[in-house]
């Protein structure tokens, strides 16, 4: 079990050493390790501390890595689970937005199973709610009501929920990756034991071995993985919020709505919600917009973003910031987009004198379309820029927001 | 009070590229850093005990090499580290490292808070935090940026969420991850570094924290990586040419054509 | 060039460049213009343990010496050659403490030089007594179990911010150069008030002013040393700390050349980057041939006075001042003719450095009375040998 470099066939061509993160592979002398090889000089030594993260595995020319894994025991009858479920988030009794598109996933992955979809749904007064997922495709919803279940908290939902999956035995949960539910779900997982992949950005079927395929970025999106789930029950993931086409509406879908109420006495509780303060600064949240201009270093100072905010409004969409301009106190740590801020997946972004560095790229890369606006032509934010402006963007971002005034009227 | 800070060590992504000849992952001269939402943890455990007294505990599961990673965190002042290293560790998801923190900081003993950072910058799950929660079946709560109060029996703090926060109390011991927003991380003094240099860390393998060995490393895992590979590189685009105004003009039209505006 | 340093020595080489990345790199530009004392700064030395680099840990350092103060200046001169001053020129004060003070002095006044919490200030320069130090005219007269100061000291660093002073005065002017003694008077003390502050070339967030004595009085456990020891202390102080002032000088030169070479290579000019054209390949060689061999002597002397404290060591503390600070400026003017226009922008951290290494071809004994030392120290051993 682990990993295992085949001697007769690794040529010591290096390929492998740059590819791991860890910086754990080295190229020695096959004599010096005693493994002379008839044309090879030289052969490659992982060292110690190897995750198994299997980056090393596609560069390597001759197939000679191998890693090999521990077949685990099933914990569960695995063929006692059936069903793509979808935890149904509400705020202040609204469905997040998330969810209709978890639906519209969760649809075609039970379609491809042959089960049914179901949803979630934890809360106080929610019947109208239960309808509407209905409507999105749900064939089923539990609709779990009490007073404590009205705004999310840890202990009663997590209760709620693992009760509910031991007793139902879905084979795939998915919650949004949103701030509650990417705790919640890790909160759940780890109760049930059962396997959480975090951030999916691809979801298919493995019809042969019925497993879920949990596709996500890692290294900072530097680098795909798959993921799955073989021996536990449920498979569960989260997906953050734009990843996937929201479902479509027929009011005509019918589906089953189970209503329980739970006391509140029959849940625990250990942490006490005191108050909800909302923050009044961002018109439009960076997490939902579609449309996300950015402001870096090149802005020169606090003073001169409102002209981001400006291209900003005009184009209804969210404002950004760079490190740099973060930690230089020109904008709040909430509109930081990047490694340490927020990542952003938007139809447009908007990149105004910011250079690019890797830390601010894994934050937006994803993003439809990316416009680059900087004086510096070698800046790295170019290589992944749609439309690429050098030029001076005191004088390039008004004349957008100027142009685009003209053209929408 | 005791305070357990939970800290990775990881590839520093600053040199991580692309090669697109052969579309693989490109490290040159990577070092390993800690994690850096786990120095913002590190910095709150040092505050909290200014304000309450009592002793930092700082502890990594990960290779031999994350003893760096821990000196660091000793240079800033934690009192004590501890080191889960063990190849059997090998190949864990983020359940089995949220039992095998939580079987560590159990053989440490008596604790009043345990503190995360959000996530890990190579991983980037934000699972572990509450995972160890669950296993130590202590309150949890995520997303931490300030805390309001801190007494022997419990600790309020506020939460941050998308359109704003939220203000939580919990009963101690309990678990916080704390993002960003929470403080600034000190650097390290030259005596404390170089105290942390004749530290002695504690260095525990699987057979030292009374853990089940079905659930640690790879037995323990039930997520596997099935496949690795790197996505198509976005590529460059187009130069827009011309002085401001002409360049706004393409743009616009650029964006009408693709019919996002 | 590899100078083999101990672990402890790039700990706290590595620590004080991160300090001067991280914090003063973004203001330095503001103090320069502002001209505030960088209070913030020092503290963020204070955190970092390096207010103490030099001093004995059992007063609160970390136990280091001359060298361990060079590489920390050195450091933080690289990215601001003013700033770095609070710990300079503290040193430079605290060096007669630490050579002569008696133990009560010591227990007194150096751990809060350690921790941060207080800056010295070291006095011997007048109006007319720059060069010719044996001109001062400030006297201590002994009254009782006091003395009584009066007199006017200038162009003093940190004077006026600096809570501890180590001032040079007359207390027998009929003994000439054995006359002077060394106190150490408190800010705040009656009959002791600052001059105005001076406006600068460089190292302007440095504040300079001047001290005026008047009927200052001060206890008799204030005198450092014994009477008359005045210039002794003054001397076998500057032969600790030009070692420091040449660092200074090094940092500085050493940032610029960094910045040159950096900037060289993005300037693109006649469709190539300026650093493919030798009249810039030959000007960087030079400057770096000189920045290292200046280092090297610093080096090399911190470590020999470190090493055996008996060793005479004038002639080696004078000769990295002068070399270093002739470097410093030289370097500077060609770094900044490498940046061409950009390099005399203000918008742009050179001609600030230009403007900073003046100075070290100045203070702590100009480099013609440095020329002077040396070729007296060159002529004494020659004696000494000829039989």
């Amino acid at each position: 079990m682990g990993i295992k470099i085949l001697e007769d066939k690794c040529t010591g061509c290096t390929l492998c050493v740059k590819a791991c993160p860890f910086g754990l592979i080295k190229i020695v002398s096959r004599e010096e390790v005693g493994k002379p090889h008839p044309k090879y000089k030289k052969i490659a030594v992982i060292g110690q501390g190897c995750n198994l993260c299997g980056a090393c595995l596609e560069p390597c020319s001759v197939q000679a890595i191998l890693i090999e894994r521990e077949e685990g025991k099933p914990r569960v009858d695995i063929s006692q689970y059936k069903g793509v479920w979808v935890f149904a988030e509400q705020k202040k009794d609204e469905i997040q937005g998330v969810v209709y598109e978890l639906l519209g996933e969760g649809r075609k992955l039970a379609n491809q199973l042959g089960e049914k979809l179901s949803c979630v749904l934890l809360g106080e007064g929610m019947d109208e709610a239960a309808k509407q997922l209905i409507a999105y495709g749900a064939d089923k919803v539990y609709q779990i009501e009490g007073s404590i279940l009205r705004n999310f908290q840890d202990d009663p939902y997590t209760d709620v929920l693992t009760d509910l999956v031991e007793k139902e035995k879905p084979e795939i949960v998915l919650m949004g990756a949103t701030a509650i539910g990417r705790s919640f779900a890790s909160r759940v997982a780890a109760r049930l034991g059962t396997g959480l992949t975090a951030d999916c950005t691809e979801l298919a079927i493995d019809l042969e071995k019925r497993q879920l395929l949990q596709t996500r970025p890692a290294f900072g999106g530097n680098i795909m993985a798959t993921i799955t789930t073989p021996h536990s029950r449920p498979q569960m993931a989260t997906v953050r919020h734009k990843v996937f086409k929201k479902a479509i509406r027929q009011g005509s879908h019918k589906g089953e709505v189970v209503k329980e109420s739970v006391e509140d006495k029959a849940l625990s509780l250990r942490t006490k919600l005191l108050t909800m303060v909302e923050d009044i600064t961002q018109t439009v949240k960076l997490a939902d917009a579609d449309i996300i201009v950015s402001g870096g270093r090149g802005l020169g100072g606090p003073e001169n973003f409102h002209i981001i905010e400006a291209l900003a409004r005009t184009l209804g969409g969210a404002v950004g910031a760079s490190r740099a301009a973060v930690d230089a106190g020109w904008m709040p740590y909430s509109h930081q987009v990047g490694q340490t801020g927020r990542t952003v997946c938007p139809k447009i972004y908007i990149a105004c004198g910011i250079s690019g560095a890797i830390q601010h790229l894994v934050g937006m890369q994803s993003s439809e379309i990316i416009v680059a606006i900087n004086k510096d032509p070698n800046a790295p934010i170019f290589k992944v820029a749609t439309y690429g402006i050098e030029g001076d963007l005191f004088q390039v971002v008004p004349a957008i927001t100027k142009t685009l005034k003209e053209v929408l009227g | 009070m005791n305070f357990i800070v939970c800290i990775k060590q990881v590839p520093g992504t600053t040199e991580v590229k692309i090669n697109p000849k052969t579309n693989t992952l490109i490290r040159e001269g990577v070092e390993s850093i800690v994690n850096p939402f786990d120095t913002y943890a590190i910095e709150e455990g040092l505050r909290l005990k200014e304000r309450m007294g009592g002793k930092v505990t700082v502890i990594s599961m990960g290779p031999p090499q994350a003893e760096s990673a821990l000196r660091e965190a000793l240079s800033m002042g934690c009192d004590e580290a501890v080191l889960l290293t063990d190849p059997a560790f090998a190949g864990s998801d983020t359940l089995a490292t949220s039992y095998t923190l939580a079987c560590g900081i159990r053989k440490i003993g008596e604790f009043d808070l345990v503190i995360c950072g959000k996530q890990a910058i190579d991983g980037d799950t934000a699972q572990v935090g509450p995972g160890i929660a669950e296993k130590l079946e202590i309150p949890a709560v995520t997303y931490v940026k300030k805390i309001e109060e801190i007494n022997e029996a419990l600790v309020r703090v506020e939460r941050m969420m998308e359109e704003g926060y939220e203000v939580i109390e919990m009963g101690l011991p309990a678990l916080i991850t704390v993002v960003k927003e929470i403080n600034e991380p000190r650097l390290p003094s030259l005596k404390g570094m170089m105290r942390a240099r004749k530290a002695k860390i504690q260095i525990w393998n699987a057979s030292d924290i009374a853990c089940e060995k079905n659930r640690i490393g790879q037995p323990g895992s039930p997520t596997i990586v099935n496949r690795i590979f790197t996505p198509p590189p976005r590529k460059g685009g187009e130069l827009l040419l011309g002085d401001p105004e002409e360049q706004a003009r393409k743009l616009v039209e650029n964006l009408r054509q693709a019919k996002v505006i | 060039m590899e100078y083999f340093l101990t672990e402890e020595q790039k700990m706290l080489r590595d620590l004080a460049r991160r300090i001067a990345e991280e914090k003063i790199k973004p203001v330095r530009e503001h103090y320069d213009e502002t001209e505030e004392f960088p209070w913030p700064i020092l503290q963020e030395l204070a955190k970092a343990d390096l207010c103490g680099v030099y001093i004995p840990a059992e007063y609160g350092g970390t136990g280091g010496r001359v060298f361990e103060l060079c590489l920390a200046v050195e450091e933080l001169c690289k990215v601001d050659g003013g700033i770095a001053l609070i710990l300079a020129a503290t040193a430079l004060a605290t060096f007669p403490i630490l050579l002569f003070g008696n133990d009560e002095q010591k227990k007194k006044y150096l751990p809060d030089i350690a921790a941060g919490k207080k800056v010295a200030a070291f006095a011997l320069t007048e109006a007319g007594a720059g060069s010719d130090a044996s001109a001062i005219q400030t006297v201590a007269k002994r009254e009782g179990e006091n003395y009584i100061l009066n007199g006017t000291k200038c162009f003093i660093t940190n004077g006026g911010e600096a809570q501890i002073y180590v001032v040079i005065v007359m207390t027998d002017k009929t003994k000439g150069s054995r006359g002077a003694s060394a106190f150490i008077v408190e800010k705040d003390t009656s009959g002791f008030s600052f001059g105005k502050k001076e406006k600068k070339m460089g190292i302007r967030s440095s504040p300079t002013r001047e001290l005026i004595f008047n009927e200052c009085k001060i206890s008799k456990e204030n005198l450092l040393g014994k009477e008359g020891q005045g210039f002794i202390i003054a001397l076998k102080t500057f032969d600790a700390s030009r070692p420091g002032v040449a660092a200074q000088a090094l940092g500085i030169a050493s940032g610029a050349l960094d910045d040159a070479i950096n900037y060289s290579r993005e300037r693109i000019q006649f469709g190539q980057p300026i650093s493919s054209f030798q009249a810039i390949q030959h000007l960087l060689a030079d400057m770096a041939t000189e920045v290292e061999a200046a280092r090297a002597l610093i080096y090399a002397t911190a470590r020999m006075i470190d090493k055996d404290p008996k060793l005479r060591v004038t002639k080696e503390a004078a000769m990295c001042k002068l070399f270093a600070s002739d470097v410093a400026m030289k370097v500077t003017t060609n770094a900044v003719q490498v940046l061409g226009g950009y390099g005399y922008m203000r918008e742009y951290p050179m001609e600030k450095r230009m403007r900073d290494a003046k100075i070290t071809q100045i203070y702590e004994g100009t480099n013609q009375i440095m020329r002077n030392e040396i070729a007296l120290a060159l002529i004494k051993e020659a004696a000494k040998t000829k039989k």
